[in-house]
């Protein structure tokens, strides 16, 4: 055993409180609040009458409370409890963990944005439309499409309604009996296939070629008159530019289907390539990605789409249109082919502001740069780990993350994840793991152009120690990992098997 | 630029390890590209981004600028400093989704909190991590009533709030479903019972409804349970069920709502957050993420997202929902801030927001042409104005106030045009209620 390994399975020095200095234990809510104690002062109306109607709630209702200081202190606690950006590299390939700029959460807290209702009088709104107005300028120029649609609360919502517009113009031209069929190489994301079948689509698998992209000759053997669409990510999420993928559109076309772009690794080329000048007909773009709105430990993010001319007739409501009386929301889609409404209100209208910040404060030049740093630190990242990692798809350049498999662990008794949890005690989030599923225990990199060369460098030589350890055969560091985290490894067999989702009494 | 850290030295270091000579090799692959014109400006410092962004959010009426009085599925309450301060701490606001559980507890833990907080709410056995808003948890309950019963045909009451009737119809016609829909149900007066046969999967019923009547749903789960179909109960004021017998204890058997109103701002419809809670039964038909209890390898308790077998990055078409997401720092807001309302808290809080919507009620009882038309009402209530209601909000904004939500803004040519939603709040006070009821009868 190496003295490292030993040193990490050392124990550690118990304490009388359970806590180690700056790790502190936190309970629960429900272990520490009562429902008769209160953080917020409030009187009681002084006359009480009632108007509900028999209906008054009289049941206890389970809610403890907490005074103000208890609240911080609870919150706080929890909170250094969680891996974020602001104090790490964080790799996770396809999810773009970039720097979220402080000025954008300024912004966006301005009342004249955060303290407008999305239903009074459209006069006294002017200066939120033309938050929408500008962001649709940019996000149709930068991709050079038709028409835009802001609406959509994520990226996986976006999506469906890109989806809604291709089955909306597939009914428009009376075809919708016939093509029922979306194309879906094995390398997208989840959300692709389950969009698609919501909406009653057949999925049906489009392989890649052995470089790892789709061929633009797989895709013509399979198109016909049953085909509604192809669902492309590009770039796609093994990190490579899908190179036939101009010819892919035209084929498609031709056959009468859409392409719709998964535009989830947009950050890879915005500034860049435009992907309205290879063919797609509707594409998500995650402002939470590529625009750096922040992911917030999962959500809320916000998925505007852009569409080409033959489905911008169909774009969900609301639509914003100019008129004699300024900018206004077109909600009413009577005499319309709209696709109809998809949620309540008009978007993400907090995600529009730090977005448009985010895009003025970079310039067309800003993000081209961000682009090309992305691209530059994974390929940066791809050469020095290439000679000990192995590559599905052989040695060659990639986009904005680089995706490597678990052959080079063959052997060594050190899976993937045991290696990802190996990271986690070298201060590292661990990179997006098993995922693409077409490489065998993937490691998809994504460092962002938020990292300094020093980041880099320190972080690719973490990896090369890890690794060499890994293939030396002391596994045993890696399957004890990890060891420095607030927790060690959770069982998540018995999470799921006897599942506990609610504070009980039993919850000790 | 003052976001990215690599200096032109580091960058030519990197191309050379990298075996590139010019940055345009590594996107020799996109077709037209690379470009390196965008007809759009060049980045802006910090001060004019500020300055830029500050004269379009002056062009804006806030809500706390005036008397407000508009509701209609999104309420304007105070929320206590400490919440935007707490969900601006690093380690919540640049987190990603929890899936590196043993540097993620902190995540997980307040959706945990959260899960619990909204099932004791709504008064249902399990709630999820939260959906994107109350409109798509809406239709998100419907697919998921379509699973359980394995029919496709949903009936909506006329007191759901438009937008979300039509975002369930949306998705039920491009999902191949049925939707039976109802006419706009002023006071509360349908008949939904009646209606419900062995061939419809779901009742979509709202309480208290758009129109601000709180419901009694025991009847229609009654019958929706003699039928096998569910009661699926909607809220868009989430402060109402401090103070309203919960859904749960009414029998439904999906609630869904919007969590805004407590913990989050107005924000011009987004981002939101929607709750979504269950019986236990359905716990495996339910959309979206899901945090439960586990130990870890030393026997400590931990959390972790679970039964993600129902979800999309598992189970692809198969999946229960395409859901990927959830509105984790919205919920973590609203989390935080009924941790400091606590249960007396809310109910406190409830009681003013009655009270002083029932202050509204009586002040307006002796302006003939501003008619309350509710008997019964939370914080929020219709008015039979005379003329269009439309024009009187737009006259009443350009004199300073934001009276509410024109009826026939969201259920256009149902000939409800002389009807106003009037929402009021702890927020409100005496005088901008008087304000409020002098311009109204100066006006009209």
């Amino acid at each position: 055993m190496l003295d490292h390994t030993k040193a990490a399975m050392a124990e550690t020095r118990a304490t009388f409180t359970g806590d180690h200095a700056l790790e502190m234990e936190e309970p629960l809510l429900f272990e520490i609040g009562q429902a008769e104690k209160s953080g917020v002062d409030i009187e009681e109306p002084e006359a009480f009458q009632s108007c509900l109607g028999g209906l008054e709630r009289s049941d206890p209702i389970g809610l403890p409370g907490l005074s103000e200081p208890e609240t911080l202190r609870h919150y706080v606690r929890l909170s250094r409890k969680n891996y974020s950006i602001d104090a790490g590299l964080y790799p996770l390939g396809s999810c773009t963990m970039k720097h979220n700029p402080r000025l954008n959460e300024k912004m966006a807290r301005l009342p004249g944005f955060a303290d407008i209702h999305p239903l009074q009088p459209q006069s006294t709104v002017q200066g939120a439309l033309e938050v929408m107005e500008q962001l649709s300028h940019w996000l149709l120029t930068l991709t050079n499409m038709e028409a835009v649609a802001l609406s959509p609360k994520a990226g996986a919502h976006g999506e469906i309604c890109g989806l809604m517009a291709i089955k909306s113009a597939i009914a428009a031209r009376g075809e919708s009996a016939t093509r029922k069929i979306v194309l879906v190489p094995q390398s997208a994301h989840g959300t692709n296939p389950a969009s698609a079948a919501l909406l009653g689509f057949e999925v049906r698998a489009v392989s890649a070629g052995v470089d790892g992209i789709v061929h633009a000759e797989d895709v013509a053997s399979v198109l016909g008159p049953d085909i509604a669409a192809i669902m492309l990510t590009n770039p796609n999420t093994a990190g490579l530019f899908e190179r036939d993928i101009a010819k892919i559109a035209e084929l498609v076309r031709e056959a009468g289907g859409y392409f719709y772009c998964d535009g989830a690794n947009f950050n890879a080329i915005a500034g860049v390539a435009r992907p309205g000048d290879f063919g797609v007909d509707a594409m998500h773009i995650n402002l939470h990605k590529t625009f750096s709105t922040p992911h917030g430990g999962g959500g809320p993010g916000a998925g505007p789409v852009v569409l080409s001319a033959r489905l911008a007739p169909f774009a969900p409501a609301p639509a914003l249109v100019k008129t004699a009386d300024g900018l206004r929301l077109k909600e009413d889609i009577e005499g319309t082919t709209s696709l109809g409404r998809i949620t309540a209100f008009h978007g993400q209208m907090g995600m529009f502001v730090r977005a448009l910040a985010y895009m003025l404060s970079h310039g067309a030049d800003g993000l081209a740069q961000a682009s090309q740093d992305a691209v530059l630190a994974a390929n940066y990242v791809r050469v020095k780990l290439r000679d000990m990692m192995t590559a599905p798809y052989g040695d060659r350049n990639c986009m904005h993350e680089v995706l490597f498999d678990d052959a080079w662990l063959a052997g060594s008794g050190v899976t993937t994840l045991d290696f990802a949890k190996a990271m986690i005690d070298e201060g590292y989030h661990p990179m997006t793991i098993y995922f693409p599923l077409v490489a065998h225990g993937a490691m998809l990199i994504e460092p962002t152009e938020s990292e300094s060369k020093a980041s880099l460098d320190k972080f690719v030589a973490t990896l090369r120690r890890l690794g060499e350890l890994a293939l030396s055969g002391d596994a045993e560091l890696f399957h004890g990992a990890p060891r420095y985290a607030p927790r060690r490894r959770l069982d998540e067999t018995l999470a799921a098997r006897k599942p506990v989702l609610r504070w009980s009494r039993d919850v000790a | 630029m003052r976001y990215h850290p690599l200096t032109e030295s580091d960058r030519a270091a990197m191309r050379a390890a990298a075996g590139v000579a010019d940055i345009a090799e590594l996107f020799a692959d996109a077709p037209g590209g690379p470009l390196s014109e965008f007809d759009l400006p060049r980045g802006k410092s910090e001060l004019e981004v500020e300055r830029h962004l500050a004269r379009l959010a002056a062009k804006n009426i806030s809500a706390g600028e005036v008397p407000f009085f508009v509701g209609a599925g999104a309420y304007k309450h105070h929320v206590p400093a400490s919440v935007d301060h707490l969900i601006q701490r690093s380690e919540f606001l640049t987190s990603y989704t929890p899936y590196q559980p043993e540097i993620s507890q902190g995540t997980l833990q307040y959706l945990f909190e959260f899960q619990t907080q909204v099932a004791a709410l709504t008064g249902m056995e399990v709630a999820n991590a939260s959906m994107y808003d109350g409109s798509t948890g809406c239709a998100e309950a419907m697919l998921m009533a379509h699973r359980i019963t394995k029919r496709r045909k949903a009936l909506l009451s006329g007191g759901l709030h438009p937008h979300y009737a039509e975002v369930a119809r949306t998705v039920a016609r491009l999902a191949e479903d049925e939707v039976i829909s109802s006419p706009p149900d002023v006071f509360a007066s349908e008949d939904l019972v009646g209606r419900i046969d062995d061939g419809i999967s779901c009742v979509i019923v709202q309480t208290p409804d758009f129109f601000g009547n709180p419901r009694d749903l025991r009847s229609i789960a009654e019958a929706c349970h003699r039928h096998g179909a569910l009661l699926i109960a909607v809220f868009t004021e989430a402060v109402s069920l401090g103070l309203l017998t919960s859904p749960g204890a009414m029998g439904a058997d999906i609630v869904v709502g919007e969590g805004q109103s407590i913990g989050n701002a107005l924000s011009f419809g987004g981002p939101y957050v929607g709750l979504f809670a269950t019986r236990k039964e359905f716990l495996r038909q339910m959309p979206g993420r899901l945090c439960g209890v586990t130990v870890d390898s030393e026997g400590r308790r931990g959390f972790v997202l679970t039964l993600s077998a129902r979800e999309q990055h598992i189970r692809r078409d198969k999946a229960t929902s395409n859901i990927c997401t959830n509105s984790g720092l919205c919920a973590l807001a609203f989390s935080i801030h009924m941790t400091l309302l606590g249960e007396a808290g809310l109910r406190r809080l409830a009681r003013v927001n009655h009270a002083n919507a029932v202050a509204l009620r009586d002040m307006l009882k002796d302006i003939p042409e501003a008619q309350p038309l509710n008997k019964t009402f939370f914080n929020e209530f219709t008015v039979r104005v005379k003329g269009d209601a439309a024009e009187l909000a737009e006259t009443l904004a350009r004199r300073g106030i934001l009276a509410g939500v024109p009826v026939s803004r969201l259920a256009p040519r149902a000939g409800l045009d002389d009807l106003l939603l009037i929402a009021n709040t702890e927020i409100n006070t005496h005088e901008d209620r008087a304000a409020l009821a002098a311009e109204l009868k100066g006006v009209l």
